[in-house]
């Protein structure tokens, strides 16, 4: 085959003879989907266009959510950002917005994101590392120090304290004379694909789900413009998941916030709306557009049949992509710039509303800012210069695209039916089924990778010997971690502590009451209780997870 | 390892040293003529602590339900021996051995000791180096044992039957009343649990247990059944006061000493069996091959063949002797 | 029959480290060491040094291999180590993986920590590298 010799030229002496290469089936996608020689229309004879497609903008919206995608408006490029204290993090944005930037990402560090305060044995050597550290109203207000949050839009990746988070937040808003109602933003408050995978966890699903409930239904009472839950299959993809896998457990976690919401009570088009989505874009282009395209037909599906949706905003699917962390390599990291470009391309040929695309040295550790600046501009060179933008979905029709779409879609059904077999989601993580699941896709993944059925340029094919992995260090300064734990000091020092014991008591009532736990998180916030002290409360009454083993 | 060094490291475990207890127990494991000699030397210290199995089917919440008991013995104030053993790939021989992570915290807890334990292929020898296993921590001042194993076959029973009180614990999920009694495990157990008792169908099956416990002749002790919710420390109390219960009743009707006696019994038999047959097949092992084909070619039944082989083997120990 | 002692099945704990619940690597490497032959105490995500440390001495592992993603690792693999040595554990071998660069690595390797591996590593090469480094530790000196 030419396209095994052509590689020849660029052979070092120390590369693997591309003969081995012929030794496996390599015809498989990513998620190790045999690939069909040639797509062909017999393919595609069940396919209906206006029940399956749709024009864009219209049911099932496999095309698309808007009739004229990004002519109307580009996507979002909306890159994630957060390290060290409230006020590192502050002049970062404030240096994003003077440069037009319009929508925040926070990332918050281990110890932020699982509830724990910065002087906790747990967040030894993990303050302010992989995101900004923030444990009180007081650094919240810090964070966002003159930036009006009236103004902007703000993406908050945290899942297990979100709730508290969102408190706090809201109070920062408040202070700033904001109006709350007006608030726009996303909270990722998405806990089920935690316990799924990556495991950033409190508490037992169940009250967990009932903290998520209580955002979803304090938003559409109180802040409408918010988008309370980021149903998230970034993460299960990381955690090595294959594509449909993906697709079926985010929805599948999807469904199962509705289905909670709807037993408290709530109406669906009420919340359905403020519903939002977020997928990884992996290396393998028309599998990830066809797993876009047939995620927004089976939500479009499920919400108007089973559950009965009139509002058509709750039919919509919209969603923000990142490229596969997973997929870059320490090896050779300039290559990254590469994949991230193709995978962004999948991200934009599905129809995403936001993009982030990763810097070369993401995975690895903090980026510098060359890198970040080239991640941004290849988003921008998608946007204008390649001309895809300009016409919707363009890979609709094509018999490859169009009958993968169909059997991602129907192999979804299978895994819905499945879990509801198992008892549903809750049911099934608890049984560790979800979990089995990736951790067997991850093990094939490796495997296919030592046995060379997947090839990966730098790391076991074409690499480079002697390559010193040069991994550049994530040095956060030691005082990040002893500014923090001094500030909670302070804090704790001349804050009225009598009403942070009444306001952790009212919170410890709500909870065993089983009422809405917003509005006493807002008083305790404004009282500056800390993040630990009230996790700590709730840890009382609801106890923690321990997950079941899978290997 | 020499015999100097085991000297010393049995020195360190009589003072108390828990890397001497773990690497005893490492002996002990690997068998062979180290393990008599640390067995030997801890024997004296052996005092009858009580030893409790715990089976079922995996995926039934064994080891939260053991999490909860040793954390109920240790507010009582014994110190707690735990033995965990999980399955060996019969194709690798490798093992993975999770039972850790439901007992975290009871790590740091200088009262409790847990081992885990994959079975390695021993047939029958298993439930010895178990129970072996077991003799070391209860001679490192363990005051009460707990050996967990995923009950799926004889093996595993064997082991639980190594243990004074066996509790047998089912969850509500579909197919683990079935699977329990087909593997026997009904007959061996002393307390039944159908844990996970919030889920649906928990009270179908304790009244089908009890239903199939009511058939049986009665006894001096009829096997209670419990419901638990392990993860939320529920049913653990009257767990645990059903384990005195039966201890006692032990005791008091004599099957404590009778079911220590069968057990030495059982051992000796094994050891025995054991070594008559290692002698027996290495010293044979060429006689049974030529003895082979003459029952192939039809001039001999396995019978005589090995009729022949026994008086040759009895022959040769008797020189000896 | 009794084996040679380098011969003895090689038990290894696989513990995550710190709050990092990302275990795709541990499982990856607990299932190869497994299939390897290999005895894999798992213990879970969420482990402190000191957990670690003392459940490597209660199950006399050969090998402890730590998976830490967090950027946390000049903290934990230092004080895991140090507290093997404090329980008696001083010749059971430290390894892992991560996001580890040279330098950090250099560093650990001074202190004493076995060869960390770094993104891109085949569960073939870590194999190897326990079954060698703990037949050499088990060998007598």
């Amino acid at each position: 085959m030419s396209d095994l010799q052509r590689p020849r030229a660029i052979r070092s002496a120390t590369d693997t003879p591309p003969s081995r290469l012929l030794e496996h089936d390599r015809h498989v996608t990513v998620s190790g989907r045999p690939i069909p020689l040639l797509a062909t229309p017999a393919d595609v004879a069940d396919l209906d266009y206006d029940r399956d497609l749709g024009d864009p903008g219209r049911y099932p919206f496999t095309r698309g959510v808007h009739a004229d995608l990004y002519r109307g408006k580009l996507w979002t490029m909306r890159q994630f950002a957060g390290f060290g204290t409230a006020e590192d993090t502050n002049r970062r944005y404030r240096f994003l917005l003077e440069r037009g930037q319009t929508g925040l990402s926070v990332a918050f560090d281990l110890p932020t994101l699982m509830g724990r305060d910065a002087d906790d044995p747990w967040s030894a050597g993990e303050v302010g590392h992989c995101g900004v550290s923030i444990g009180s109203l007081d650094d919240m207000q810090t964070l966002f120090a003159g930036i009006p949050l009236a103004d902007v839009s703000t993406s908050m990746t945290i899942n297990s304290p979100a709730a508290i988070i969102w408190a706090m937040y809201i109070a920062a808003a408040e202070a700033q004379g904001a109006d709350v109602a007006k608030l726009r933003g996303t909270l990722q408050n998405d806990i089920l694909k935690e316990f799924i995978a990556q495991k950033e966890f409190i508490f037992p699903p169940e009250p967990s789900l009932k903290l998520v409930t209580d955002t979803i239904a304090f938003g559409a009472r109180h802040l409408p413009q918010f988008n309370t839950v980021s149903i998230s299959g970034y993460h299960i993809r990381e955690a090595g998941s294959t594509a449909v896998q993906e697709l079926a457990f985010t929805l599948a976690d999807g469904f199962a916030y509705v289905d909670a919401a709807l037993a408290a009570g709530l109406a669906i088009d009420d919340f359905a709306p403020r519903l939002s989505f977020f997928f990884n874009s992996h290396l393998d282009l028309f599998e990830e557009v066809a797993k876009f395209r047939a995620a927004r037909r089976i939500w479009a599906r499920h919400m108007r049949e089973r559950y009965h949706a009139k509002n058509p905003r709750s039919w919509l699917l919209r969603f923000h992509t990142q490229t596969a962390g997973c997929s870059l390599t320490a090896q050779q990291p300039h290559l990254n710039i590469v994949r991230t470009a193709y995978e962004a391309l999948a991200g934009v040929l599905g129809g995403t509303q936001s993009l982030h695309t990763n810097s070369m040295d993401e995975a690895l550790a903090l980026p510098s800012e060359e890198a970040v600046e080239i991640a941004l501009r290849t988003q921008q060179i998608l946007a204008l210069e390649i001309g895809v933008a300009d016409t919707v979905d363009p890979l609709a029709g094509s018999y490859y695209v169009e009958s993968m779409t169909s059997r991602l879609e129907a192999e979804a059904e299978a895994y819905f039916a499945r879990i509801a077999e198992l008892g549903g989601v809750v049911a099934a993580l608890q049984e560790g089924f979800f979990q089995r699941e990736i951790a067997d896709a991850a093990h094939w993944y490796q495997m296919a990778l030592e046995r060379k059925q997947r090839i990966v340029v730098g790391v076991n094919e074409f690499v480079n010997a002697g390559e010193r992995q040069a991994i550049p260090l994530l040095r956060i300064d030691p005082e990040v971690a002893r500014s923090q734990v001094r500030k909670l000091a302070d804090l704790r020092s001349r804050r009225d502590n009598l009403a942070v014991q009444s306001a952790l008591a009212a919170v410890a009532q709500a909870a065993r009451d089983g009422d809405n736990l917003m509005p006493p998180f807002i008083a305790a916030v404004k009282v500056h209780a800390t993040l630990g002290e009230i996790v700590g409360t709730l840890k009382t009454i609801y106890g923690e997870y321990i997950e079941p083993i899978v290997i | 390892m020499l015999g100097t060094d085991l000297d010393r490291i049995i020195a360190a475990f009589t003072a108390g040293d828990r890397r001497a207890a773990s690497r005893l127990i490492s002996v002990v494991e690997n068998g062979g003529a180290e393990a008599e000699a640390v067995l030997e030397a801890l024997y004296p210290a052996l005092n009858g602590a009580p030893r409790l199995g715990v089976t079922g089917p995996p995926g039934v919440g064994k080891s939260t339900l053991v999490d909860a008991l040793v954390r109920g013995e240790r507010r009582a104030g014994r110190r707690v021996g735990v033995v965990a053993v999980d399955p060996t790939s019969p194709f690798t021989g490798g093992a993975v051995l999770g039972d850790r992570v439901r007992m975290g915290d009871l790590t740091l807890d200088s009262g409790v000791f847990i081992r885990s334990m994959a079975t390695r292929g021993r047939l029958g020898g298993l439930a010895r180096a178990t129970k072996e296993v077991a003799d070391v921590l209860e001679a490192f001042g363990h005051d009460v044992l707990v050996i967990e194993t995923v009950g799926v076959g004889q093996t595993e029973m064997d082991i639980a039957t190594a243990a004074d009180t066996v509790v047998v614990v089912l969850s509500p999920e579909s197919g683990d009343a079935i699977q329990a009694m087909k593997a026997g495990l009904m007959e061996v157990a002393d307390i039944l649990v159908v844990n996970k008792a919030d889920r649906p169908g928990a009270d179908q099956l304790v009244r089908t247990l009890e239903a199939d416990l009511a058939m049986r002749p009665a006894a001096v002790w009829r096997p209670p059944v419990l419901a638990t919710i392990a993860s939320q420390g529920e049913g653990i109390a009257d767990l645990a006061a059903a384990v005195g219960r039966h201890h006692q009743s032990l005791q008091r009707s004599g099957d404590l000493a009778t079911r220590r006696l069968e057990r030495a019994r059982g051992e000796i038999m094994a050891i025995l069996r054991d070594r008559l047959w290692q002698r027996a097949r290495g010293q044979l092992a060429a006689d049974v091959s030529a003895w082979s084909e003459r029952v192939v070619a039809g001039r001999a039944t396995p019978y005589a063949a090995a009729r022949a082989l026994l008086a040759a083997f009895l022959e040769s120990v008797e020189d000896k002797a | 029959m009794e084996r040679a002692d380098t011969e003895r099945t090689i038990r290894v704990l696989v513990a995550k480290a710190g709050l990092d619940g990302h275990d795709r690597g541990a499982k990856v490497v607990a299932r190869a060491l497994r299939d390897a032959g290999m005895e894999v105490i798992y213990t879970g995500i969420r482990q402190t040094p000191a957990m670690i440390a003392e459940a490597a001495v209660q199950e006399d592992v050969d090998a402890v291999g730590l998976s830490l993603l967090s950027g946390a690792h000049m903290h934990i693999f230092p004080e895991v180590l140090r507290l093997l040595r404090e329980k008696g554990g001083d010749d059971i071998l430290l390894t892992g993986g991560g996001c580890i660069g040279d330098e950090d690595m250099a560093a650990l390797a001074a202190l004493g920590v076995g060869r960390l591996f770094g993104p891109g590593a085949s569960t073939r090469e870590i194999v190897a590298y326990i079954r060698a480094e703990v037949a050499s530790r088990r060998a007598p000196t």
